[in-house]
């Protein structure tokens, strides 16, 4: 497998080489290659850096492909912005990294291309939770980045790491928590579930919800800040003003390497493994080039560069990656995940986001 | 100065282009914000061109009118705390000599070049425990250990009230710079004390700048979002907080622009309540 995939790489390094050196006679070629190019959404800040620098430059280079990448603000202002344009035949993006939610919620409207998966040559070594699929079975997207939001702790303050999502409910811990502010975005509904109720396959009834809120209202002394923006409770995390929380596993590993002295922890009943998918606009013509793009990223050499560079979950079974045991530790752990139950957020989101709002600025 | 009644259209071609800047930047975007108020939401995409009342039916409980109450609220008490502030500095300011007045307004104008993020963060670490102000009380000798002074509703006003005050000011310093020195001169030679004269006589003979200069801050500060996050807790959110959530968050178009509608309906409903009633004891 590895072989087919090296092959052409390095037919089209030899190519560019020669073409490079052979200056004017490659003119047709070179054009013919900037030709073929692919608008990427990708997150806006450390992630579209981290792609500019390390994925973009090396695809182009494989494929011939140019890459303009565009970033695109999180929460769900891109999938409205992209369902806009694709009522007027534009795609602003031709692939976009997509969260779970907004992936399903753009099915409804059919906003996703469905996917070619025997184009994939590593479809089949995907992690199934990195498949998203329309109602009959056509693919509408694929895991592009997974990443982990843990229980994170200053230690200073906490000299023993917690090892329980249990510690947020802890009295010791009053005014002392910094926890996300949306229900779609802290998961902290599947937390509770999880910890107290024997799994997230509790939160099926409406019952099993409000049991969860009820639980999950006691954690509300406890908590001192309530963030939408990461730079909120990571300069409080890192100072100790805000001595622990729930917090994306990969941008801590980042403070921890510039000497803060903060900590992030897989809990015993998991860490929450949330996931961007990659989904192409039904406004998009470039869909050859789009599998081209999918298909180098979910080789298994580019999610080992993935994680080493960038920091992310691979989206593969760990059988076939190339991660050392201490490389693919720092990415991820062997506990079982908390998986978002996102289907909860299409269904009845305004019920939920409705309780939600109601509990915490109550 | 006599002014002249516009006899022909002519005469009312300077107002076209102001008029068609608001047609473009007002009228067009708040209209759309209406009708896509009455549109149907769908929870599990997005919304559909259609005459429902639900999004404002959603709106009319006990929970949201204590959100919008405590908006108004809080927007009331900035424009107040702004006024209250700023109308006897701009008035000392005026006393000054032109160097000083352009170096105080010059730092003014450069505090208008911080945006709310910085504002937030600055004030947020400030009135912090480990970094903040009451570290160097401590260090004085006026407390026994440093305190975390947020997430409160002073560090909200606080941050809200140094965001708002160089508008105040730039608002209110031309109106007082022109107050004729006479009406002082007058006050004085009849015996009034400085302090009286400012309250008899400067502040009513500068009435109608004051309830303008109220209504501008609540107006600006009525649409703050982002300091309440960042200083205070969730029960100091304002409307315009949870109207971000509805539209950023969860693409629920047709509720939050429901919510904006009301929001703005509710303000202009007390701008002019205000000058109604300022027209009324202008009158007597």
């Amino acid at each position: 497998m590895n072989r087919l995939i090296a092959t052409p790489i390095s037919r089209r390094g030899v190519l560019g080489a020669g073409l490079a050196t052979a200056g004017v006679l490659a003119m047709p070629s070179i054009l013919r290659a900037q030709d073929k190019s692919l608008k990427v959404g990708v997150y806006g800040g450390y992630f579209k850096k981290s792609f500019d620098e390390h994925v973009f430059p090396d695809f182009t280079k494989a494929t011939g492909i140019a890459v303009e990448s565009v970033a695109e603000p999180t929460g769900e202002a891109w999938l409205v912005q992209l369902e806009q344009a694709a009522k007027a035949g534009q795609a602003p993006a031709d692939l976009s990294m997509m969260s779970q939610t907004s992936t399903l919620k753009g099915q409804s409207t059919e906003l996703w291309t469905p996917l070619d998966t025997s184009r994939f040559k590593h479809y089949g070594d995907l992690l199934p939770r990195f498949i998203n699929k329309y109602p009959d079975g056509r693919v509408a997207g694929i895991g592009a980045v997974a990443w982990w939001i843990t229980l994170v702790s200053n230690t200073d303050v906490y000299k023993e790491a917690p090892t329980s999502w249990a510690a947020f409910w802890d009295k010791a811990n009053e005014d002392k928590l910094g926890l996300l502010a949306l229900a779609s975005n802290s998961f902290l509904l599947e937390v509770t579930a999880k910890t107290f109720m024997g799994g997230t396959n509790a939160l099926d009834t409406e019952e099993g919800l409000n049991k969860a809120f009820e639980k999950l209202a006691e954690v509300k002394p406890n908590v001192r800040l309530w963030y939408r923006d990461e730079a909120q409770f990571e300069q409080a995390l890192k100072s100790g003003e805000i001595p622990m929380g729930q917090y994306y596993h990969d941008v801590t590993g980042l403070a921890i390497a510039d000497g803060f002295h903060v900590r992030t922890t897989f809990p015993k009943e998991g860490g929450i493994q949330d996931s961007g998918n990659w989904v192409l606009s039904r406004a998009s013509t470039k869909v050859d080039e789009a599998h081209v793009f999918i298909d180098y990223m979910s080789q298994p050499s580019m999610q080992g560069v993935m994680s080493r560079k960038v920091g992310t979950t691979p989206t593969l079974k760990k059988e076939v990656l190339d991660l050392t045991p201490a490389e693919f530790a720092s990415v991820s752990s062997e506990i079982e995940p908390i998986i978002p139950r996102y289907d909860l957020y299409t269904s009845k989101a305004d019920w939920i986001n409705q309780k939600w709002t109601e509990l915490i600025v109550g | 100065m006599r002014r002249e009644v516009p006899k022909s259209f002519a005469d009312y071609t300077p107002l076209l282009f102001p008029g068609l800047m608001l047609v473009v930047f007002f009228v067009v975007p708040f209209s759309t914000m209406i009708a896509v108020s009455f549109f149907k939401r769908n929870p599990a995409g997005f919304y559909t061109p259609d005459f429902v009342v639900d999004n404002y039916a959603r709106f009319l409980t006990t929970f949201f009118a204590g959100v919008l109450g405590f908006s108004l609220m809080l927007a009331v008490l900035v424009a107040v705390c702004c006024v209250c502030i700023a109308f006897p500095f701009t008035y000392l300011l005026t006393k000054r000599s032109r160097r000083v007045q352009t170096l105080w307004l010059v730092g003014l104008l450069s505090v208008l070049s911080l945006s709310e993020v910085i504002i937030g963060f600055a004030w947020s670490t400030l009135f912090s425990q480990t970094a903040g102000i009451t570290n160097l009380f401590v260090a004085l000798g006026l407390m026994d250990k440093p305190v975390a002074l947020l997430p409160t509703f002073g560090a909200v006003l606080a941050g809200m009230v140094y965001q708002a005050l160089p508008y105040t000011i730039l608002v209110l310093y031309p109106a007082l710079v022109r107050l004729d020195p006479t009406l002082l001169e007058a006050a004085r030679t009849l015996g009034a004390s400085p302090v009286k004269a400012f309250f008899n006589v400067v502040t009513p003979a500068l009435r109608n700048t004051i309830v303008a200069t109220l209504i501008m801050v609540f107006v600006f500060a009525l649409g703050s979002y982002l300091l309440p996050q960042i200083l205070g807790r969730p029960r100091h959110w304002t409307l315009s907080v949870l109207i971000t959530d509805q539209a950023i968050y969860q693409s629920n178009m047709p509720f939050g622009a429901a919510m904006a509608v009301f929001l703005v309906l509710i303000s202009l409903a007390l701008v002019g309540l205000m000058l109604l009633v300022g027209r009324k004891e202008n009158a007597l």
